[in-house]
């Protein structure tokens, strides 16, 4: 069976729909992945100790645990414990908390790197702890890991692919759907890589003016 | 939390464990051996061998290794490639990390010291003379700790061929998961698994740069 591009623009319209799903998976995870990362560094640092070492232990098992296997973990997990979640919301939480712990690891280093002046001085102007972190502390700690945690987030794009193992019809899985009923996987897979492939340089160049931002205001 | 389950099943895992070992080292060879090749092809002197270099690092890090993957093992037959799916896990994989660890070598050449390679020129030593007996034993040294997270990286990669249904560990669990309906006991066995694999990797990714460092 040779190859025929030509099959492509009558079945577009789905992959189209599944690319605008994984441009809101994406997003959806950031926003999860950015913000879980902040609460899950000030836990990882500051909570009690009862709390914080199970939950560094927790951290480190996602972080040498394959996200394909926390998925399974998540979806199946939730419905044995009686929560029935769509696909869509399990995977979305699973690539959110996974990438949480990768960026809560960059936030932890870039909080404990702060000058501890900063943190002194906000307590002398009569800010409470908690204030000192959240007005003082964070903002510069986040703003000097938003390279990597960028990086991050590109790497999260790639790996949005993963949730259509647990039936979330995004890019790749609408492209397993249409290649379900023209048999021509070279095809549109080579369509879904390029999606990825153009939606991934539009965030590298997103990530590049915000650098650039960043370093001009310092 | 069914302990009698977990170690009725357990041999399966330690098997499809073995599976995944083999998977990475295969990987990590092919990986390797690509990253060589695009570092070679990026620092061509010809402008169009440096182009196919720079392509195939941003493509192939620039698309999922899933879809990867999936093009080799299901569009490959189309195009007159015949692969099962353990070698095209391999091949896959391997190309794949290729792209990540072409950086990772490149930025430890591009790291050392320009006044070296002049140095060594101004000596009388060859273009090819400077790279092999100056520049790369120094890069080398720099290349062991971000190659270690590569293979961090690679390992938990191998995850992606339970797609094409390789019977590695985490296919195992996912099987596991849907005939038993115990999520929490199956991630336990093989996170636990993969954690080793993981964790004695860093340690001699580790030992290995300890060595090299010249003290």
């Amino acid at each position: 069976m040779g190859l025929d591009f030509s099959i492509i623009p009558k079945h577009l319209d789905i992959i189209l729909l599944g690319c605008a799903w994984t441009i809101g998976i994406t997003v959806v995870a950031a926003i999860i992945s950015f913000f879980g990362g902040i609460v899950f560094a000030v836990i990882a640092l500051y909570a009690p100790w009862i709390i914080r070492q199970p939950f560094r232990l927790v951290a480190w098992v996602f972080m040498g645990t394959p996200l394909l296997l926390q998925l399974f973990l998540i979806y199946f997990g939730l419905v044995q414990i009686g929560v029935d979640l769509p696909a869509f919301v399990a995977g979305v939480i699973g690539l959110g908390l996974h990438f949480a712990v990768y960026n809560s690891e960059l936030i932890q280093t870039a909080i404990l790197s702060v000058d501890k002046g900063q943190m002194e001085a906000a307590r002398t102007v009569g800010l409470s702890r908690g204030q000192a972190l959240r007005k003082v502390v964070i903002p510069q700690a986040v703003r000097a890991v938003i390279p990597p945690i960028g990086n991050n987030m590109i790497a999260l794009l790639k790996d949005s692919a993963l949730v259509s193992v647990i039936g979330v019809s995004e890019l790749t899985l609408s492209a397993q759907r249409v290649i379900g009923k023209t048999y021509r996987p070279f095809e549109f897979y080579i369509l879904a890589a390029a999606f990825y492939y153009v939606i991934n340089l539009c965030m590298e160049w997103v990530q590049r003016k915000i650098e650039r931002r960043i370093s001009l205001s310092r | 939390m069914d302990i009698d389950l977990m170690l009725k099943v357990y041999p399966f895992f330690l098997e499809a464990a073995g599976l995944t070992i083999l998977l990475s080292i295969l990987t990590a060879i092919l990986g390797l051996f690509c990253g060589i090749l695009g570092v070679a092809a990026r620092l061509s002197r010809f402008a169009f061998i440096r182009f196919l270099g720079a392509a195939y690092v941003s493509v192939f890090r620039g698309t999922p290794a899933l879809i990867q993957l999936f093009i080799l093992y299901f569009g490959g037959p189309q195009i007159g490639i015949q692969l099962d799916a353990f070698e095209a896990g391999v091949i896959g994989l391997g190309i794949n990390a290729g792209a990540y660890m072409t950086e990772t070598i490149r930025g430890a050449i591009i790291s050392i010291d320009k006044g070296q390679r002049e140095a060594a020129r101004t000596l009388g030593l060859s273009s090819w003379q400077a790279m092999y007996k100056i520049i790369l034993p120094q890069a080398a040294r720099l290349m062991v700790r971000p190659l270690g997270v590569n293979l961090n990286m690679l390992i938990k990669a191998t995850a992606l061929v339970a797609a094409i249904s390789v019977i590695e560990l985490t296919y195992t669990a996912q099987r596991y998961i849907g005939s038993t309906y115990k999520p929490f006991e199956m991630f336990l066995l093989a996170g636990v698994l993969y954690m080793i694999i993981i964790y004695v990797v860093g340690r001699g990714v580790a030992w290995l740069d300890r060595k090299v460092q010249i003290t």
